[in-house]
């Protein structure tokens, strides 16, 4: 059975490594700082005893004050699983840093997020739209687009 | 004295006979040999997550036949365990066991259309299509009789299946299921140690094990890199847990064991179904109660199964009302063609076209 | 002697140019074309004078049409089940789906259309020769089908290409869309020569 870590313990060892990165971890899921999301991905993958080196789901909600970006990461050695989230506030010119360079995986994941929400990932070596074509007006899944 | 040479971009168009539904790439090649491949997809992007915000939970069952089309009632039970992981629901033990025998029946049909249209890239033309299309219409006739549908079937409920099944039904899979080892054999006899599937096949394309897990594969294209990693043994859902099945896994990650995994998933879907047909309830309700609108409490979940295609998940975020808030569905199919610069890189044209054909694509996860 | 090989070209451009044109189709395809039904006119057939040669010839277009296959999305499969072996589509003449536009003249639309794939649709279009006719398979095809309200989603082919013969269901059983061959076989019985479409005058 995939078990899902306790997040509350993980964000205080987090802390301890990045200071100030971990916000909260009551509620099943780790909620991270924005500005630090790329060196607690590297932390996850590299530390012995969770070695996260599978990123599944990555997903965006707009939640209208804020935008939360959320990734499900598994280790395939440990058999064990955490959600990330992280917060963006505003609703223009909106940006987080890139995961990349950890987990290929996010490549077209971070590229969708971008075409349907409008949240740019800094680092991303080929940020253009996925889905819909160039010179589309408009974010489509924001919840203010009719 | 010096040439100067270009790269050349040759567009393999969305309408093309081998892009298995409309997808395009652009390869530049230099001469024959590929140098880079950018696949370009949105050329069926319907707008599904939009449009589930607005109707309600069940209203929804209906998209998700249309994701993967090939293989619609796996689609159909990864909503409604998302959905009832939300909601805490449970299932009765009837209708798990007919959900579990239509989901690994419908595994077996995707899979032999998945071999039989890779063997028409390999330039077979139509004639494994044509005897594999033989036994999907066997299947296609057992879901007929049970949801009145040949291609999208929309049966699976939250909380259960729609309708019982009919007496016809259960015979008719244990005749199928009988005759199908034999069919197996004589795939395998024409096909397997066949010469031009082994030339153009064996060491083409490899995905190595450090690149699969980073890109993040899953289904055939993770297992035949090397990885045991299948849903069903990781982190069972459902009655998987009472079945005895092993997961066939390949070693080197080229065009040959991806086919090989797959034509081996078919034998132990085979042993699941043999075994669930043994177990199943004579009588018992298939369905809880469930309200029409119905409204789960607020929060989130993620439902994922083991798809004939790799691992689908469906995260829903509810707030209370009649519809979700969000729906997002993750595709395998999207994040496996990740995998195509690495594996197309220093082949030619037609091997490129085989590579592709083995990863088993279907439009319509990826675009949704 | 020495080979100098310049770097991999930009995509973006291609992108930008294809984002044109398809932003060009959805601001001027906002009405639906007219369908070429005058064949099922009864004057039309008390005017026109069909001759020995005008039926010997429908009857050879008839039992020979070349399908072109534009199969996009889920009514693929059942239009690829129409031409396997149970309902065999060979006895009527239309053994291989020609996958060149150039080659077919019956274009079986299968599928959603979404306006990124219309300005291919309406290039395939274009390159079929005349004589040609154009079936709508399935309800995403005849107007938007499952998805109403999508943002990215052709509300029916007909804004594009004009249609002769429309195939609801979804998707339509492979002897419901054999059933729309069949109205095509009774379009093209009724051309003559000069006017095999009945779509000039």
């Amino acid at each position: 059975m995939t078990v899902a870590l306790n997040a509350e313990e993980l964000g205080k060892k987090i802390n301890e490594a990045i200071p100030g990165s971990a916000l909260s971890g009551d509620k099943g899921y780790l909620l991270i700082d924005s500005k630090s999301i790329a060196q607690v991905a590297d932390y996850l993958k590299i530390t012995d005893g969770l070695e996260f080196d599978y990123l599944t789901v990555m997903t965006a909600i707009d939640y209208l004050e804020y935008f939360e970006i959320i990734y499900r990461l598994v280790s395939l050695k440990n058999n064990h699983s955490l959600i990330l989230k992280t917060r963006v506030y505003g609703r223009e010119n909106l940006s987080v840093p890139s995961v990349v360079k950890t987990w290929r995986s996010a490549d077209y994941q971070e590229r969708e997020i971008f075409d349907l929400f409008g949240i740019k990932f800094e680092g991303h070596p080929n940020l253009k739209r996925l889905l819909l074509w160039e010179g589309f007006q408009g974010h489509p899944l924001r919840r203010d687009y009719i | 004295m010096s040439i100067q040479t270009e790269p050349f971009v040759l567009n393999i168009g969305p309408q093309h006979p081998s892009t298995h539904g409309v997808f395009r790439l652009r390869a530049v090649l230099d001469g024959e040999v590929v140098v880079n491949v950018e696949p370009v997809v949105g050329y069926l992007h319907r707008g599904i997550e939009k449009l589930a915000e607005g109707r309600t939970y069940t209203q929804n069952i209906p998209f998700t036949d249309r994701l993967d089309y090939l293989s619609s009632m796996t689609n159909n039970l990864a909503y409604c365990l998302a959905v009832e992981k939300l909601a805490g629901i449970k299932v009765p033990e009837r209708a798990e066991y007919i959900r579990i025998i239509c989901a690994e029946v419908m595994r077996i049909s995707s899979h032999l259309m998945a071999v039989g249209f890779f063997l028409n890239d390999l330039g077979a033309l139509m004639t494994p299509v044509l005897y594999m299309w033989r036994e999907r219409e066997k299947i296609v006739d057992m879901f007929e009789m049970v949801s009145g549908q040949r291609l999208l079937y929309n049966y699976m409920r939250i909380g259960g299946v729609s309708q019982d099944l009919p007496e016809e039904f259960l015979p008719a899979v244990k005749k199928f299921i009988a005759e199908m080892p034999r069919y197996i054999e004589e795939y395998d006899q024409l096909l397997a140690k066949n010469e031009i599937v082994l030339v153009r096949s064996k060491g083409v394309g490899i995905l190595p094990k450090e690149t699969a897990v980073s890109i993040g594969a899953s289904g055939p294209v993770l297992r035949a890199s090397g990885v045991k990693w299948d849903i069903r043994k990781a982190d069972p859902y459902s009655i998987y847990d009472r079945f005895d099945f092993q997961i066939p896994t390949g070693e080197t990650g080229d065009c040959y064991e991806r086919y090989w995994v797959r034509m081996q998933e078919i034998r132990q879907s085979i042993k699941i179904v043999e075994q669930a047909l043994k177990q199943i309830p004579e009588k018992g309700s298939v369905c809880t109660d469930v309200p029409q609108f119905f409204r789960p409490p607020r929060g989130e979940a993620y439902g994922y199964i083991e798809a004939p295609k790799g691992n689908l998940g469906f995260y829903i975020v509810s707030d209370g009302s009649i519809a979700p808030y969000r729906l997002h569905i993750f595709p395998p199919t999207l994040i496996n063609i990740t995998a195509l610069q690495d594996m197309a890189r220093g082949w030619k044209v037609a091997d490129l076209i085989i590579i592709f054909g083995s990863m088993d694509v279907v439009l319509g996860e990826i675009d949704r | 002697m020495e080979i100098i090989r310049p770097e991999i070209p930009t995509l973006a451009q291609a992108d930008a140019v294809e984002g044109k044109l398809i932003d060009s189709f959805f601001q001027q395809c906002t009405s639906p074309i007219a369908d070429p039904d005058k064949w099922l006119d009864e004057e039309l057939h008390r005017n026109i004078i069909l001759t020995s040669v005008d039926m010997a010839l429908a009857w050879a277009r008839q039992r020979s049409i070349f399908p072109l296959m534009f199969g996009v999305a889920c009514c693929a499969f059942e239009m690829i089940g129409m031409a396997a072996s149970r309902f065999d589509t060979s006895r009527f003449g239309m053994d291989i789906f020609r996958w060149s536009p150039r080659q077919a003249d019956l274009m079986i639309v299968a599928g959603t259309l979404t306006w990124k794939m219309a300005p291919a649709v309406r290039m395939v279009y274009d390159q079929m020769p005349e004589p040609k006719w154009v079936i709508a398979m399935g309800a995403c095809a005849i107007s938007v089908g499952t998805f109403r309200e999508s943002y990215s989603v052709v509300p029916g082919i007909n804004r594009i290409i004009p249609v002769d013969v429309y195939v609801p269901g979804c998707p339509p059983r492979p002897e419901g869309l054999i059933y729309g061959i069949t109205k095509i076989h009774a379009k093209i019985r009724k051309g003559t020569i000069d006017n095999p479409n009945l779509s000039l005058k």
